[in-house]
This record gives structure tokens, sequence and C-alpha cells, in this order.
């Protein structure tokens, strides 16, 4: 029983922790926002509070929160203050199914005299063999928010942009779900942690039947899914209602589209959204095409050797500052020294970084693309997601079926 | 129930954070003193001319009408395509292939026919 509490304990400390990451990392976003649109632009953006403007977000959040509670007259007052709420929702359960790292495994050791067995902690806040289904379903739960709100503000800019945002979602949730059946013929699996277990190493493919490696590339999806990887790059852009297509907040023509009638903290709950689902698209990003948190050309083996080496050598210095210290000196030493189990959370931690590194490469590339590409017209956007990227993704699973039958047969 | 455990108390968090947060502004923002243009909707300073549950365009319906049809299109190539490579394996890929490929004209002349009859035109 006390070890199933452990493991239930963990678990949910680890959602929140994934959940508390995900929204403290969107004022740092707001940051890069602002000073990468000013580093763009030539300008210089927020400078003045705290080093690079750096705590600018700290001065942002306080401002939100003491600001006033209004509601305009006329609205449904339910279903506008749920709609905030409901906004965060798809962004943390989507982000929440993606493997941030490896999985740790925890050899079996006492603490407080009781033993505790073998455990095993997957980086993920749940982890589900269905992984890309769940993730295409609750992510496109997100159009439902934006109606709710625009619907509910009894404004017309609010059901405009809320229908415009609705109808452009819908339309390239097509191509981006045709996208992903090339990654799913390559890797034959729903699960991310397969997938990536399938892209380590160097590249490795059949060739009519015979097994080739190309030793100075890693095994990563990009280079197999050239096509589906920009048309899902595209799709995510207009699923998040990002820049070139951020036609529901067109500011000339909608004022700020759905949330026109929101303010403060409410409006800043739709941001953490929208950045969550920006953060859950990066993050599937890497996980289907840059082979998520895998180094090239590094293995887990490497990272394991090179963290004991070094929680080896730091381990003297840690146990005899430790021992220092009056009453807790041996069991506080005790509890720093170097151990197995410390082994594999650091071998995690550094992977964990790796997956970071890249999450943080595509937000970049989602703040990159808002600030060089102009907006499109609605019609030109409509005609973008069903005349264009639907043949071309059609054209891609078509194509890669083709390839993998004919590479994977054995013709002899 | 043990891998949908996690998934409903993730939701009920979410849920209780973004709720606390409404609390908390109203809690400590200052009270709002209401006026009648401080109330009414914003409709860029002059007074309201229209509700906002007006008509809106039927192309909106037919857009979403479509995306459902083919969403399940496109769902139904999900199974197809995590069996594909065991199929090829046991030598059936042919199959396989030529039966996802009568599905995709399906698919196709469906898309095509949705593009000629100008079901996706916005003027």
């Amino acid at each position: 029983m006390g070890s199933d509490l452990f493991e239930i304990s963990v678990n949910l400390i680890k959602m929140i922790i994934i959940f508390v990451m995900m929204v403290q990392l969107v004022p740092l976003l707001v940051w890069v926002e602002r000073r990468g649109s000013a580093f763009i632009q030539n300008r210089l953006g927020p400078n003045r509070i705290g080093p690079l403007g750096l705590t600018q977000l700290l001065a942002d959040a306080v401002k939100f929160i003491f600001k006033e509670e209004f509601i305009p007259e006329k609205t449904k007052k339910f279903i506008f203050y749920a709609a905030p709420v409901v906004s965060l929702i798809p962004a943390a359960l989507a982000f929440g199914a993606i493997p941030l790292s490896m999985p740790i495994n925890i050899e079996a050791f006492t603490m407080f005299g009781e033993s505790y067995g073998p455990y095993r902690f997957a980086f993920q806040s749940f982890e589900l063999g269905i992984g890309i289904v769940f993730v295409l379903g609750i992510s496109s739960l997100g159009p439902y928010a934006m109606l709710m709100a625009g619907w509910a503000s009894n404004n017309k800019y609010s059901l405009l942009g809320a229908l415009r945002a609705c109808a452009q979602s819908i339309s390239y949730e097509l191509a981006l779900g045709l996208s992903i059946v090339g990654v799913l013929l390559l890797y034959g699996t729903f699960d991310f942690s397969e997938m990536i277990a399938a892209q380590q190493g160097p590249l490795n493919f059949m060739w009519f039947g015979k097994e080739v490696t190309l030793g100075f590339l890693p095994n990563w999806g990009i280079f197999y899914q050239p096509l589906g990887a920009i048309i899902f790059l595209t799709a995510v852009f207009a699923e998040t209602n990002r820049t070139p297509f951020d036609l529901p907040e067109a500011e000339a023509e909608l004022v700020a589209g759905y949330h026109t009638e929101y303010s403060g903290l409410k409006m800043n709950m739709f941001y953490i959204g929208e950045y969550g689902h920006m953060m859950a698209a990066s993050a599937l990003m890497a996980v289907f095409y840059f082979g998520g948190y895998d180094i090239p050309f590094v293995t887990a083996e490497d990272v394991n050797a090179g963290v004991t080496w070094f929680g080896q050598a730091i381990d003297p210095l840690l146990t005899t500052v430790a021992s220092w210290a009056p009453f807790v000196g041996d069991s506080l030493a005790e509890a720093l020294g170097f151990s197995a189990n410390k082994a594999a959370i650091g071998t995690a931690f550094v992977f964990h970084i790796a997956m970071f590194a890249k999450i943080l490469f595509f937000l970049w590339v989602f703040v990159w693309v808002r600030w060089t590409i102009p907006r499109f017209r609605y019609d030109q956007l409509m005609d973008l997601g069903w005349k264009t990227m639907l043949p071309w993704a059609l054209f891609n699973t078509i194509i890669t079926a083709i390839v993998i039958f004919i590479m994977r047969t054995n013709w002899s | 129930m043990n891998s949908l455990a996690p998934i409903i108390a993730l939701t009920i968090f979410v849920v209780l954070f973004g709720t606390a947060l409404l609390f908390l502004v109203s809690l400590v923002g200052p009270k709002p003193k209401n006026s009648d243009a401080k109330n009414s909707t914003y409709e860029c300073g002059i007074d309201v001319q229209t509700t906002g549950h007006s008509k809106i365009s039927v192309r909106y319906y037919l857009t979403a009408i479509l995306f459902i049809l083919f969403d399940i299109e496109i769902i139904f190539m999900y199974p197809w395509a995590i069996a594909y490579g065991d199929f090829i394996k046991e030598g059936q890929g042919l199959y396989m292939l030529g039966a996802m490929g009568v599905f995709l004209l399906i698919f196709i002349i469906g898309l095509v026919w949705e593009i000629k009859s100008k079901a996706l035109e916005w003027d």
C-alpha cells in the first residue's frame, strides 16, 4: 500500500510540475516574442525593467492580477467565464501526453525504514498507447473555447472571429491529420516513446529489401518525410491561429477576434491556452520529425556513463560539505551520496534538456514566421487549406505508402 | 480506468487552476464603477448597432459538414497505416496497397467533386 501511495503521489507531482512548467513558459515566450519582434524589426523592445527587460513579464503578471474584474452587459455570464478555463484544458492535456525525456527506471530502495519496489516513471503526465490519436483528438477541442467566447460575448466582432478561428482550425486539421499518416506508415505505432526509440542511431533504412546504414546522419523522421514535415508545420500554424494565419485576430477587421470583450487575467488565460497549444505542437514536431529527446550520435549509455563519472567526481566534495552540517550531517551526506538511481535521473535530465532545446527552437520558428510573413486574405487561407495542402498531403501519403511497399518487400 | 484516471485528474486540476485565477482577480482587483457607455458592447466607439447573435454565413456550416466527412475518412486511414508494415512482412503488401488505393480514389473523387461544385468558394 505504501509503495502504491508513493507511486501515485510521484505521478501526481510530476503531472502538476509539467503543467506548471507549461504555464511558466508562457510569460517567457511573451518576452521572447516581444524581444524577437523588436530584434527582427530593428527596434529595442521591452528593455526597461530588469536585465534585457526580463522582469517585464513579472510586472505584466502582477498588472494582470490587479486589473478590474469587468464583464460587459448582455453577455452569457456562465459561458463567458467558462471559456478561458476551457481554453486551458486541451493545451494542458495535449502537452501532458508527450514524453519530454526517456523513462526513468528506479531500482528498489529503502526510505524511512520501508522498502519501495522498482519503478518506471515516464517523463510525461500520462502514458497512453494511443498517444497520437489522443493528442489529435484533444487538440481539436480547442475551437470549443473560441466558439464559447465568441458566442457568449454578444459582440459581432467576437462572433466573427470565433467562427473564422473554428472554420480555419477544422480546415487545416484535415491536412494535419493526413500528414501524420505518413509518419504512422513509417513507424507503425501510435506510441510516442516507440516512435522516438525508432529514431535513435544512425540513418538506417531498407533499400529494396536490404538494410542500408548511413552513419553520418541521425535516423530522424525529417529525412524520410520532408514534405510531410512541411505540411505538418504549416497546418500547425493555422491550428494555433498564428500569423500568417491569424485571421481570427485580424486587428484591422475584427478588433481582437474572439477575445475582444475579455480583459485582464481572463484574456491572459486565452494566451496561456494559445502558447500551450504552440508548445504541444512544437513538441509534436520534435517527436515526429526530429527524434524527440534523441541526441544525435549519443546513446543513452554514453550519457549515463558521463553522468556517473560526473557524479562520482563531485561525490566526495558533496558528502564532505554535508557532513559538516550539525545534527543532520550524516543522514544528509547519505542522502546526497551518489547512486545508480541518481545516475538514471541525471540521464533523463540531460535528455530532457535536448528535448527542450528542440521545443524552444520551434517556438522561436513560430515567432520568427510571425514577424516575417504578412497575413493571408480569408479566401486565400481557405483555398490554401483545402485546395493545396490537402492534395499535397494526400500525395505524400500515397507516395510514402508506395515507396515503403517497394523498399520493404523482400524481392529476392 | 487505470489509464483514464490521470487524464481526469489533470483535467480537474486545470479547471481548478483556471477557476482559482478567475476568483483571485475578483478578490484583489478594484471594484468596477459602471456606466452605460462602459457596460455596452464594444463596437469601435459608436452606439451598438447590431446584436452579437446576428445571422452568419452558411459557408461556415458547409465547411464544418465537409470537414466531418473528410476527417472521418482520414481517421479510417490510421489503423491501415499502423498495420501496413506488418502486412508487408507477411507478403500481403500489394493487397493492402490496392485496398487503400480504392479508398483513396473515392476520397479524391469526393475532393475533386467538392472543388468543382464550388462548395469551397469564398466571396
